[in-house]
């Protein structure tokens, strides 16, 4: 269960894309070993919500803080809070030229000076973990959308982060990877992983999520229990997204 | 499985009227002008004046020597490799500052690539020559080497290099040739970078890359693939290229052409000859570049 300290603190965060707001005064505190779903109709800003945690988008007011660490754009030092946020994406991106377990490797070879030999068996361990640990020595192309995915996580968690970021980790893979990929989100988060999870996945919400966030138009416009709020949404706009979800 | 039959013989491919009527155009067309030449220009072959200027006895040692179309094709092909080096070096460097976020960077890369991309090579290698012979070789002492040293008095320098009486000549085409190459090569490189998915370099810095480590893992590798074809292409257009070199007077094989040409009177024979050279030398590196890059491509998706 989530203890007392917070991992991240979001205080009245905003970002505009030229003109358009992406986001508008977001407050959001995530307590270490949470797990919070975000979830909302597509553009109302989930995506950017969770990469200005780690900057991969620059937020332009408000404060953001990672493990008590205020994260700035153009920060100094950024990568130093890059290593302990892991992040899986919805496209993998994995490193296609180099092998699944150079993919894994090379975080903690380069950003951690661990011996090559170390990385390995760290890398192997995580693998086995995801369950392809017999893939190591392929190239990601090889693999199937969901062993990618796996790798994907594999390769966050080799750096041993203390959160892990989902961008709709998911909304890429044929239906029939899709379980797999979750087992090991669930497995991770009955380890006591933090997760922030932009997913559209409601049951994995129901199963793992202390907390589900609603986001339309780049607003935080509900947040409560997931059993409260997919039976009974406060808001008319959480309503009608929940609708349209069970609609196909 | 049943039995299937074999596929149909696949048609032979016969050459029709129309090719037949297209090779007779160009029959023709050849035909003209061998006649034109013989007939009207009353034109005297006499192609062994000319191979005695590829290679010669040497009247002391009785031994075959390289004469002066060959030491030209030698110039032309150290030239070819460092300049292709030096061109190299100075594309990825510039090519790197094309895609880099310091606005300084971006602005100098930006104005040499439009610069001499805008200006006919010719103008270009008449002002740079001008500027590096007279200026910038007097600055640093280049122009006055000695010669007899044994730093540049030795076989290694002399196959590298050539004559070492030549080699202030020689740098300074070098340097032009590099300089004008290396802002096609400039661009090839920067959009090699381009062509990496973002996804690629949002995923290095997630885990925590810094910037070199990025560029040195992720980045380059993938842009090295996308970039070796057309810095192939590149590579034997310089070697073309090289050939404006010889009207600042380096000794390459155009510039002792013109020579030969103008000693001898025998014109076609000479530059038939050079252009044999000139196919002959990029063929063959065509040929091997078309191989490394089957054999790059084996295996990757």
């Amino acid at each position: 269960m989530p203890d007392a300290t917070p991992l991240v603190e979001i205080e009245g965060l905003c970002k505009w894309y030229g003109e358009f707001s992406a986001l508008h005064d977001i407050n959001l505190v995530v307590h270490r070993g949470e797990k919070v779903v975000i979830c909302g109709p597509s553009g109302s800003g989930k995506s950017t919500l969770i990469r200005c945690i780690n900057q991969l988008e620059e937020h332009q007011q408000g404060t953001i803080r990672v493990d008590g660490r205020e994260v700035r754009p153009g920060m100094k030092g950024i990568e130093a809070i890059r290593r302990e946020v892991g992040m899986v994406f919805q496209q993998f991106n994995l490193f296609p030229h180099m092998t699944v377990l150079d993919n894994l490797v090379l975080g903690p070879v380069r950003n951690r000076g661990m011996a090559r030999a170390a990385a390995r068996d760290l890398a192997m361990g995580y693998l086995e973990k995801v369950r392809i640990a017999e893939q190591a020595g392929k190239y990601p192309p090889q693999l199937s959308g969901g062993q990618q995915q796996r790798v994907a996580i594999a390769r966050a968690l080799c750096m041993q982060p203390k959160l892990m970021l989902f961008d709709e980790p998911t909304s890429a893979l044929d239906p029939e990877m899709i379980a797999g990929v979750l087992e090991v989100m669930e497995g991770l988060a009955r380890d006591g992983m933090t997760m922030i999870v932009v997913t559209h996945e409601m049951g994995f919400a129901r199963r793992v999520a202390d907390r589900v966030v609603f986001m339309d138009e780049g607003e935080i416009v509900e947040t409560a229990v997931p059993e409260t709020f997919f039976t009974a949404p406060r808001t008319e706009r959480a309503a009608t997204f929940l609708s349209q979800l069970l609609a196909h | 499985m049943t039995r299937r039959p074999p596929p149909p013989p696949a048609p032979r491919r016969r050459l029709t009227a129309a090719d037949w009527l297209l090779f007779g155009l160009v029959a023709v067309a050849i035909g003209f002008v061998v006649w034109r030449v013989n007939a009207v220009l009353v034109y005297n072959w006499n192609w062994s004046r000319v191979f005695g200027f590829v290679v010669r006895v040497d009247p002391e040692t009785g031994a075959w020597v390289a004469n002066l179309l060959l030491q030209g094709l030698f110039t032309t092909i150290r030239l070819a490799f460092w300049g292709t080096i030096l061109a190299a070096i100075i594309g990825l460097v510039m090519g790197y500052w094309r895609t880099c976020e310091t606005l300084a960077l971006r602005i100098v890369s930006r104005t040499y690539v439009e610069l001499i991309r805008n200006i006919p090579p010719l103008v270009f290698i008449f002002i740079f020559y001008f500027f590096i012979a007279s200026q910038l070789f007097p600055a640093i002492g280049l122009d006055s080497i000695d010669t007899a040293s044994p730093w540049v008095d030795n076989a290694a320098f002399r196959i590298a290099f050539g004559d070492p009486r030549l080699f202030t000549n020689f740098l300074s085409g070098l340097i032009c040739l590099a300089l004008f190459e290396a802002a096609y090569i400039t661009e090839i490189v920067r959009a090699g970078i381009q062509s990496v998915p973002k996804g690629q370099w949002e995923a290095g810095r997630a885990i925590g890359l810094s910037r070199s480590n990025l560029l040195r893992d992720i980045v380059f590798p993938q842009a090295i693939r996308k970039i070796l074809p057309p810095l192939a292409g590149q590579f034997i257009t310089l070697i073309k290229d090289s050939a404006i070199i010889s009207l600042i007077s380096v000794q390459e094989l155009t510039f002792l052409a013109t020579e030969v040409a103008a000693s001898t009177t025998k014109v076609f024979e000479t530059w038939i000859l050079v252009g044999a050279m000139y196919f002959v030398l990029c063929y063959f590196f065509a040929f091997v570049f078309a191989r490394l890059e089957r054999r790059a491509g084996r295996g990757h998706r």
